[in-house]
């Protein structure tokens, strides 16, 4: 539907740009983690581009992706990006925008690796992406460098380890922590 | 009043209150929530009050958390209609539906569905879209001191949620859609029944607007607070509602079409101001347009399935899995195993109650999802009143919040 985006971008930043996708007519495009902020930036100012909106955040973690082949269906759903500077990414960060006056849609994804989950925040670009990324941070544990303000979101401070990795056991149960910030003072 | 003074500044011994000396410029930090009566949801906010003009808000959601997703990628892709409806618990068929849509697209099965299954989902999703914006409009309203437009709007309220019960079963918790279409065809005469209720709604409807449009109190706790404008909205990622009041006409129904809404005729409502008032004006308008929608899909209404032909999602016929081998087994791989969608990734979104409702699906090739992401337009709007109640005062914070309508279970998944 929109894949003069994915074409523009390609023209615009070569190798920046690590694979390109359409899927379902979602179109996606994984990017360097290093050239996140200036692919983002093109992407909401260019007239030809204009992302206005922010949708959503959220990490895909690839701990225990082993797709199932379906007869017909093209081996590998993940062309290209299997590798990240040599070692095999675990997480995958997703941002979807959407163009309001341009009516086209992109998910941009950052590939990440287990031992090094930092990659730069987008808030400042999108504010609606504030609180979507500190819930990705609070789920997946992704440091969004340079957000103003990342906090635990939905759970307390206190709580150890980030629910939505694959590695963490669905029956797994916390206990609920008194808040240190409802006694004493601030 | 000097008592007044004192009590604020949390000073116990009279100070000297000349007007000429000048009060001290201290914060003061006051915990509304997480139970608070005047607030829809659990929602806790810390607030740095200057006097009694807000400074700072750090709102906390999450109370309300249930593990939407970590439980959905334990769950088969039908055992998670459940799960959508306690999202958005005041209109639980829009949240159905878009599960539904979201699941059909990795299929493949997105404009395959027979026209019937369609036009049933397009009418429970627009009278949940109702029963979402009175509820909205009627608790604001009396979280404003008006009672009466609360009570007449619940009373319209349960008309509809008794139509959705001879739907579905339930009051609120339908679980009606399918993937590939609706788990039952809608009942003999429920049509002529609507069609009376809507007919019984439109009355309601002008009584509460000659209560509240023009009322003093009303529109002064309303017009001019918490407006955001039409730039500042769309860096929020505001939709529905919220968005429209600010003049943005983004209208999923309208901007990417999905299902049979191309077949109505419907206005989009916006505003111009981007406050509160223009967001019960948005609301109110919205009402209107579901009705005329529903008019128009009844009139149009097609005979025919309700459920598409493809054994991939459909379950056999009663008949059948009770008397062959085949249909039984498949019965059972279909309950057990769940539907299986081929590996890939698809986001798909309708219009909610209060906007872009999208779930993001990563499928593995098995029955259950990989990875289920809900994107819930309470929580973008939620996050936009930490900028919303800004240089307000506190008892601004209750039109905010009824305006933005954020429904816990969605904002907090």
């Amino acid at each position: 539907m929109s894949q003069k985006v994915l074409d523009a971008l390609r023209a615009k930043f070569g190798d920046a740009v690590v694979a390109t996708e359409s899927q379902h007519g979602d179109e996606v495009a994984l990017v360097k983690r290093d050239k996140l902020v200036a692919i983002a930036t093109w992407l909401r100012d260019d007239p030809a581009m204009a992302f206005e909106v922010p949708v959503f955040v959220t990490c895909i973690d690839l701990l225990d992706w082993r797709p199932v082949k379906a007869p017909g269906q093209p081996s590998s759903t993940r062309p290209a990006w299997d590798n990240v500077d040599g070692k095999a990414p675990r997480f995958e960060v997703c941002w979807q925008l959407r163009s309001f006056s341009r009516r086209h849609r992109l998910r941009l994804k950052v590939a990440l690796v287990e031992n090094d989950l930092k990659v730069a925040s987008l808030t400042p670009l999108w504010s609606g992406f504030d609180w979507q990324e500190r819930e990705t941070f609070d789920m997946y544990g992704v440091e969004f460098q340079g957000h103003p303000d990342l906090r635990r979101i939905y759970l307390y401070d206190e709580f150890v380890g980030h629910p939505l990795r694959k590695d963490y056991p669905k029956e797994k149960r916390q206990p609920l922590v008194r808040r240190s910030d409802l006694v004493g003072d601030h | 009043m000097p008592d007044l003074k004192t009590l604020v500044l949390g000073q116990k011994e009279a100070a000297d209150l000349d007007d000429e000396h000048e009060l001290p410029h201290e914060l003061m930090t006051v915990n509304m929530g997480p139970s608070h009566p005047a607030m829809h949801g659990t929602v806790r906010i810390v607030l740095s009050v200057d006097g009694e003009r807000i400074v700072k808000g750090d709102i906390q959601p999450g109370y309300l958390h249930r593990c939407f997703e970590k439980e959905a990628e334990h769950a088969t892709y039908t055992q998670v209609f459940p799960y959508t409806d306690r999202l958005n618990y005041v209109s639980p068929m829009i949240n159905n539906v878009g599960w539904a849509m979201a699941v059909e697209k990795l299929l493949g099965l997105t404009g395959e569905l027979p026209r019937r299954a369609e036009y049933v989902r397009v009418i429970v999703s627009e009278v949940s879209r109702i029963t979402d914006h009175l509820t909205c409009v009627g608790a604001s309203a009396m979280e404003l001191g008006a009672f009466g437009p609360f009570l007449f709007f619940l009373k319209a309220r349960e008309w509809l949620y008794t139509l959705l019960e001879e739907v579905s079963g339930a009051r609120l918790t339908h679980t009606y859609v399918r993937v590939g279409g609706v788990s039952k065809d809608l009942p003999d005469g429920w049509v002529a029944k609507l069609l009376h209720r809507l007919d019984e709604l439109a009355p309601v409807m002008v009584e509460v607007e000659t209560l509240l449009n023009n009322n003093k109190i009303f529109r002064d706790r309303m017009a001019g607070i918490g407006a955001f404008t039409r730039e500042e909205a769309l860096r929020w990622g505001c939709t529905g509602p919220v968005a429209r009041a600010c003049g943005i006409d983004y209208d999923v129904r309208k901007d990417h079409p999905y299902s049979v809404y191309p077949d109505f005729e419907f206005d989009v409502p916006v505003g111009t101001t981007g406050d509160c008032y223009d967001r019960y004006l948005v609301r109110i308008e919205e009402i209107k347009q579901s009705m005329r929608i529903l008019r128009q899909a009844c009139a149009q209404l097609p005979d025919g399935p309700t459920m598409v032909d493809d054994p991939r999602v459909a379950l056999p016929p009663k008949r059948d899995a009770y008397n062959t081998i085949e249909s039984m087994i498949r019965h059972f791989k279909h309950i057990v195993d769940g539907v299986r969608v081929p590996a890939g990734e698809a986001y798909c979104f309708v219009e909610g109650g209060n906007g872009e409702l999208g779930f993001f699906i990563v499928a593995d090739g098995t029955g259950r999802p990989y990875k289920a992401y809900c994107r819930s337009p309470s929580f973008v709007h939620l996050s936009t009143c930490q900028q919303l109640i800004l240089g307000h005062l506190i008892a601004d914070v209750v039109p905010i919040f009824g305006m933005i309508n954020m429904i816990g279970g969605e904002c907090d998944k």
